[in-house]
């Protein structure tokens, strides 16, 4: 048999190439030309509403309330005399460049990591996973090296929301690994542990989780102990979302054949080489983009915590909303907030997407 | 993943000598140790606790559900006045959950099968339109779209002014005011026709199949259904009249009375959950309709079935293995998420049960009401999906 396919047939060209074009995929049936128009109409109804609403009749210099009178569109003056505390909080002005420092360590290793190919790449992980969480809280939180303390009731914006989803992410992913390697194992009461742990987590809200934290956490540690708002939170978070992870780490490791533990043993390694050498990294390729998807989730969730009131990005809007000074604005807000929000999760999406076809999941 | 050999016997002759080199030692050893400071650790932890609790002399039991509750709640779907206890309010919260729950599943699985359709539509617009709603929605947080469309609803005019797209119905600051029909003993009579329609349909069905089975006769099914569920209760409604006294709202001088009132919270809840999960069932569907190879929908017409026929009998049946059980952690979702209800003021469980607890300080018990109820919620929805995923999984012949 020929292995060798053949090119098909090009089909007959099309003269007029953009009229083809819309007949084809615009106009193929009266159905599909009805449905075209309806689309075309909704568009009219709304399209030019919304740009107006945001650029043409919007406000965008000045910096007080008196700006915005009159004005028919949106308010942008409004989120900018808010600017700093979408990014910062309320970190006192002073001290806002160690909000800097960090961000911009971060940014660096997270442009490295998630470099294709960049050289001593391992290297670089390690530093970032085990030097840079606990450097950088003592950058933020203070009290060394003569760094005034500024309390975590006082951070907010975007910085508290990345600051959230990196370390309930550093929680999760070893947590979920744990966990799926403990229900994917042998060893039955191990196993049983595992599952009541990640079932009991997937199945409450992940709202009733931070409040668990910050309501029952006070409870259980020794009297005296107290425990930081933003670490419970951070805490539920992660938990919630390793019991996630563990899912897409199983998903990963029942894509192995057993074959290639079985080789491992017989090649004499013991269950933690197995597992980290053979097992883990085969595993992982085939997991990480839905760990991608769940720290996406995670991003969206750390917005919860304006419930449990510690001000993120989501939260330093809603608390815009109800400045006096600007009383009647806050719709501006949330649309930042979103905008910001949005950016973030689509790139990681699509970067989630990228990186599928890249490792050829499915197709090894 | 199994790494130790599958059956770790001993090598014969080994004795009983016990030995840390021998894998069922090692387990039984290793499992002991996790298990028991998994124990000691709770141990601790309970003990803090009992001290904390004494020490902030907080009672603790269930008594207090038997207690006044004099607590107010803004939409209840049973009799519920502040005088009644804790334990009615929290049965009023779970019932608002399951309100909510069960219409938005309803509304984003309709709205999610139509995107997803739209997103595989060979109309180049209705495709891009669906994507671009997709890709927007489900990378957003839920949270800002429901304080999002809160805000939007709270903009509306109060009730003097409020507005009127159609006749007797009112959109303003409290909610969505409409028509609703007044209970009548005809009314009564159509829908108890309605529900013999419906149990005689699926007997009808039953006997069609079995009819088909032997002699390959094909019955009319769907109509017969639409006669039966449709046709019929409307000819009684008809026969008897075809009276329908509706109770219309009226414009007062400070309010508007009668008909029956949508809250906001309610509506924003309604909207943010069911535009939010509909972007997700959507990607479900289409995944689902992409991995029916397109050789069955060629068969199934070469075998000379119409279109809607090979939906019906091929595409749809295969399509749903796959829709199934992601659909279900969907649904799930939906339910879990309806506790944000508590950010804007819908009085579901967790917004009951966190006032009662800071009413009462007994903070553990309400954590583990909400828990309770939600985790029985969500083994009752997946062991009703795992039951109906069982019912259309392929069996192998």
């Amino acid at each position: 048999m020929s292995t060798q396919t053949t090119s098909p047939a090009r089909p007959p060209a099309v003269r007029l190439r953009a009229l083809g074009w819309v007949r084809a995929n615009l106009l193929a049936t009266p159905l599909s030309a009805a449905v075209t128009l309806l689309c075309l109409w909704l568009l009219w109804q709304t399209v030019p509403g919304l740009i107006g609403w945001a650029v043409i009749d919007a406000r965008w210099s000045g910096t007080t309330r008196e700006a915005c009178q009159g004005a028919t569109g949106a308010c942008w003056v409004f989120v900018r005399a808010w600017f700093d505390q979408f990014v910062y909080g309320f970190y006192p002005v002073d001290q806002r460049w160690r909000v800097d420092v960090a961000g911009i360590v971060f940014a660096l290793f997270a442009a490295v990591l998630l470099w294709p190919g960049f050289p001593r790449k391992r290297v670089v992980g390690v530093v970032a996973a085990v030097a840079f969480p606990p450097a950088c809280i003592v950058l933020l939180l203070g009290g060394w090296f003569g760094l005034p303390v500024v309390e975590t009731r006082l951070w907010g914006g975007m910085m508290l929301t990345a600051f959230m989803a990196v370390y309930a992410g550093l929680i999760a992913v070893p947590l979920g690994i744990l966990l799926a390697l403990g229900r994917q194992g042998r060893l039955p009461l191990i196993r049983t542990v595992s599952v009541i742990l990640i079932e009991f987590w997937r199945g409450v809200p992940i709202l009733t989780v931070i409040f668990l934290a910050s309501f029952i956490l006070p409870l259980i540690v020794p009297a005296g102990v107290t425990v930081d708002q933003l670490a419970r939170a951070v805490i539920a978070l992660g938990l919630v979302i390793a019991a996630y992870m563990a899912e897409v780490v199983r998903g990963g490791l029942q894509t192995l054949p057993p074959g290639q533990a079985e080789a491992a043993r017989a090649l004499g390694l013991n269950y933690w080489k197995t597992t980290l050498l053979i097992v883990l990294p085969q595993a992982l390729r085939v997991s990480i983009p839905g760990l991608v998807n769940e720290f996406i989730a995670l991003i969206k969730n750390t917005s919860l915590v304006l419930i449990i009131s510690l001000f993120d990005l989501l939260g330093v809007a809603h608390r815009a909303k109800s400045d006096p000074q600007w009383a009647g604005q806050g719709l501006e807000a949330y649309v930042f907030a979103g905008g910001v929000f949005w950016l973030v999760c689509f790139a990681l999406s699509r970067y989630s997407l990228g990186l599928e076809r890249r490792l050829g999941v499915g197709k090894r | 993943m199994a790494t130790a050999p599958r059956s770790a016997r001993r090598p014969p002759g080994a004795g009983v000598k016990l030995s840390f080199n021998d894998p069922v030692v090692r387990a039984i050893f290793w499992q002991i140790v996790i298990v028991g400071a998994v124990g000691l650790v709770v141990w601790w932890l309970v003990g803090n606790t009992v001290r904390n609790l004494e020490a902030r002399r907080i009672a603790s039991g269930f008594d207090y559900f038997w207690r006044e509750a004099g607590l107010p709640i803004g939409e209840a779907m049973i009799e519920y006045q502040p005088s009644d206890n804790y334990f009615r309010a929290l049965v009023v919260g779970v019932l608002n959950t399951l309100r909510i729950a069960v219409v938005s599943i309803v509304l984003a699985t309709i709205l999610g099968t139509l995107i997803g359709v739209a997103r595989l539509s060979r109309n180049w617009l209705v495709a891009k339109l669906a994507s671009v709603y997709v890709e927007t929605l489900r990378n957003l947080p839920l949270l800002l779209q429901l304080l999002f469309w809160y805000s939007v609803l709270q903009s509306l005019p109060p009730p003097r002014e409020a507005l009127n797209p159609l006749p007797h119905v009112y959109l303003f600051v409290r909610g969505l005011q409409m028509p609703w029909p007044q209970w009548t003993p005809e009314l009564g009579t159509v829908l108890a026709v309605m529900g013999i329609g419906i149990v005689a349909s699926f007997l009808v069905r039953g006997w069609a199949k079995r009819r088909q089975m032997l002699t390959g006769e094909q019955f009319p099914i769907g109509w017969t259904a639409v006669g039966l569920v449709v046709a019929l209760p409307l000819a009684v409604f008809v026969m008897q009249g075809a009276n329908l006294p509706l109770d219309v709202p009226t414009l007062g001088r400070f309010n508007i009375t009668g008909g029956i009132l949508i809250t906001p919270e309610f509506t924003a809840l309604l909207i943010g959950l069911v535009t939010y999960t509909a972007a997700f069932i959507a990607e479900i569907v289409r995944s689902g309709i992409q991995a029916v190879s397109h050789g069955q929908t060629e068969a199934a017409a070469a075998l000379g079935l119409k279109r809607g026929q090979a939906l019906r009998l091929v595409i749809l049946p295969q399509a749903l293995r796959v829709i199934i059980p992601p659909m279900t952690s969907q649904y799930l979702n939906v339910t879990k998420n309806s506790s944000l209800a508590v950010a804007i003021g819908y009085p579901d469980i967790v917004s009951i049960a966190n006032t009662i607890l800071n009413q009462t300080g007994q903070a553990i018990e309400g954590i583990g009401t909400i828990m309770a109820v939600y985790l029985t919620v969500s083994l009752s929805i997946s062991a009703f999906m795992n039951w109906y995923n069982r019912r259309i999984a392929l069996r192998e012949r």
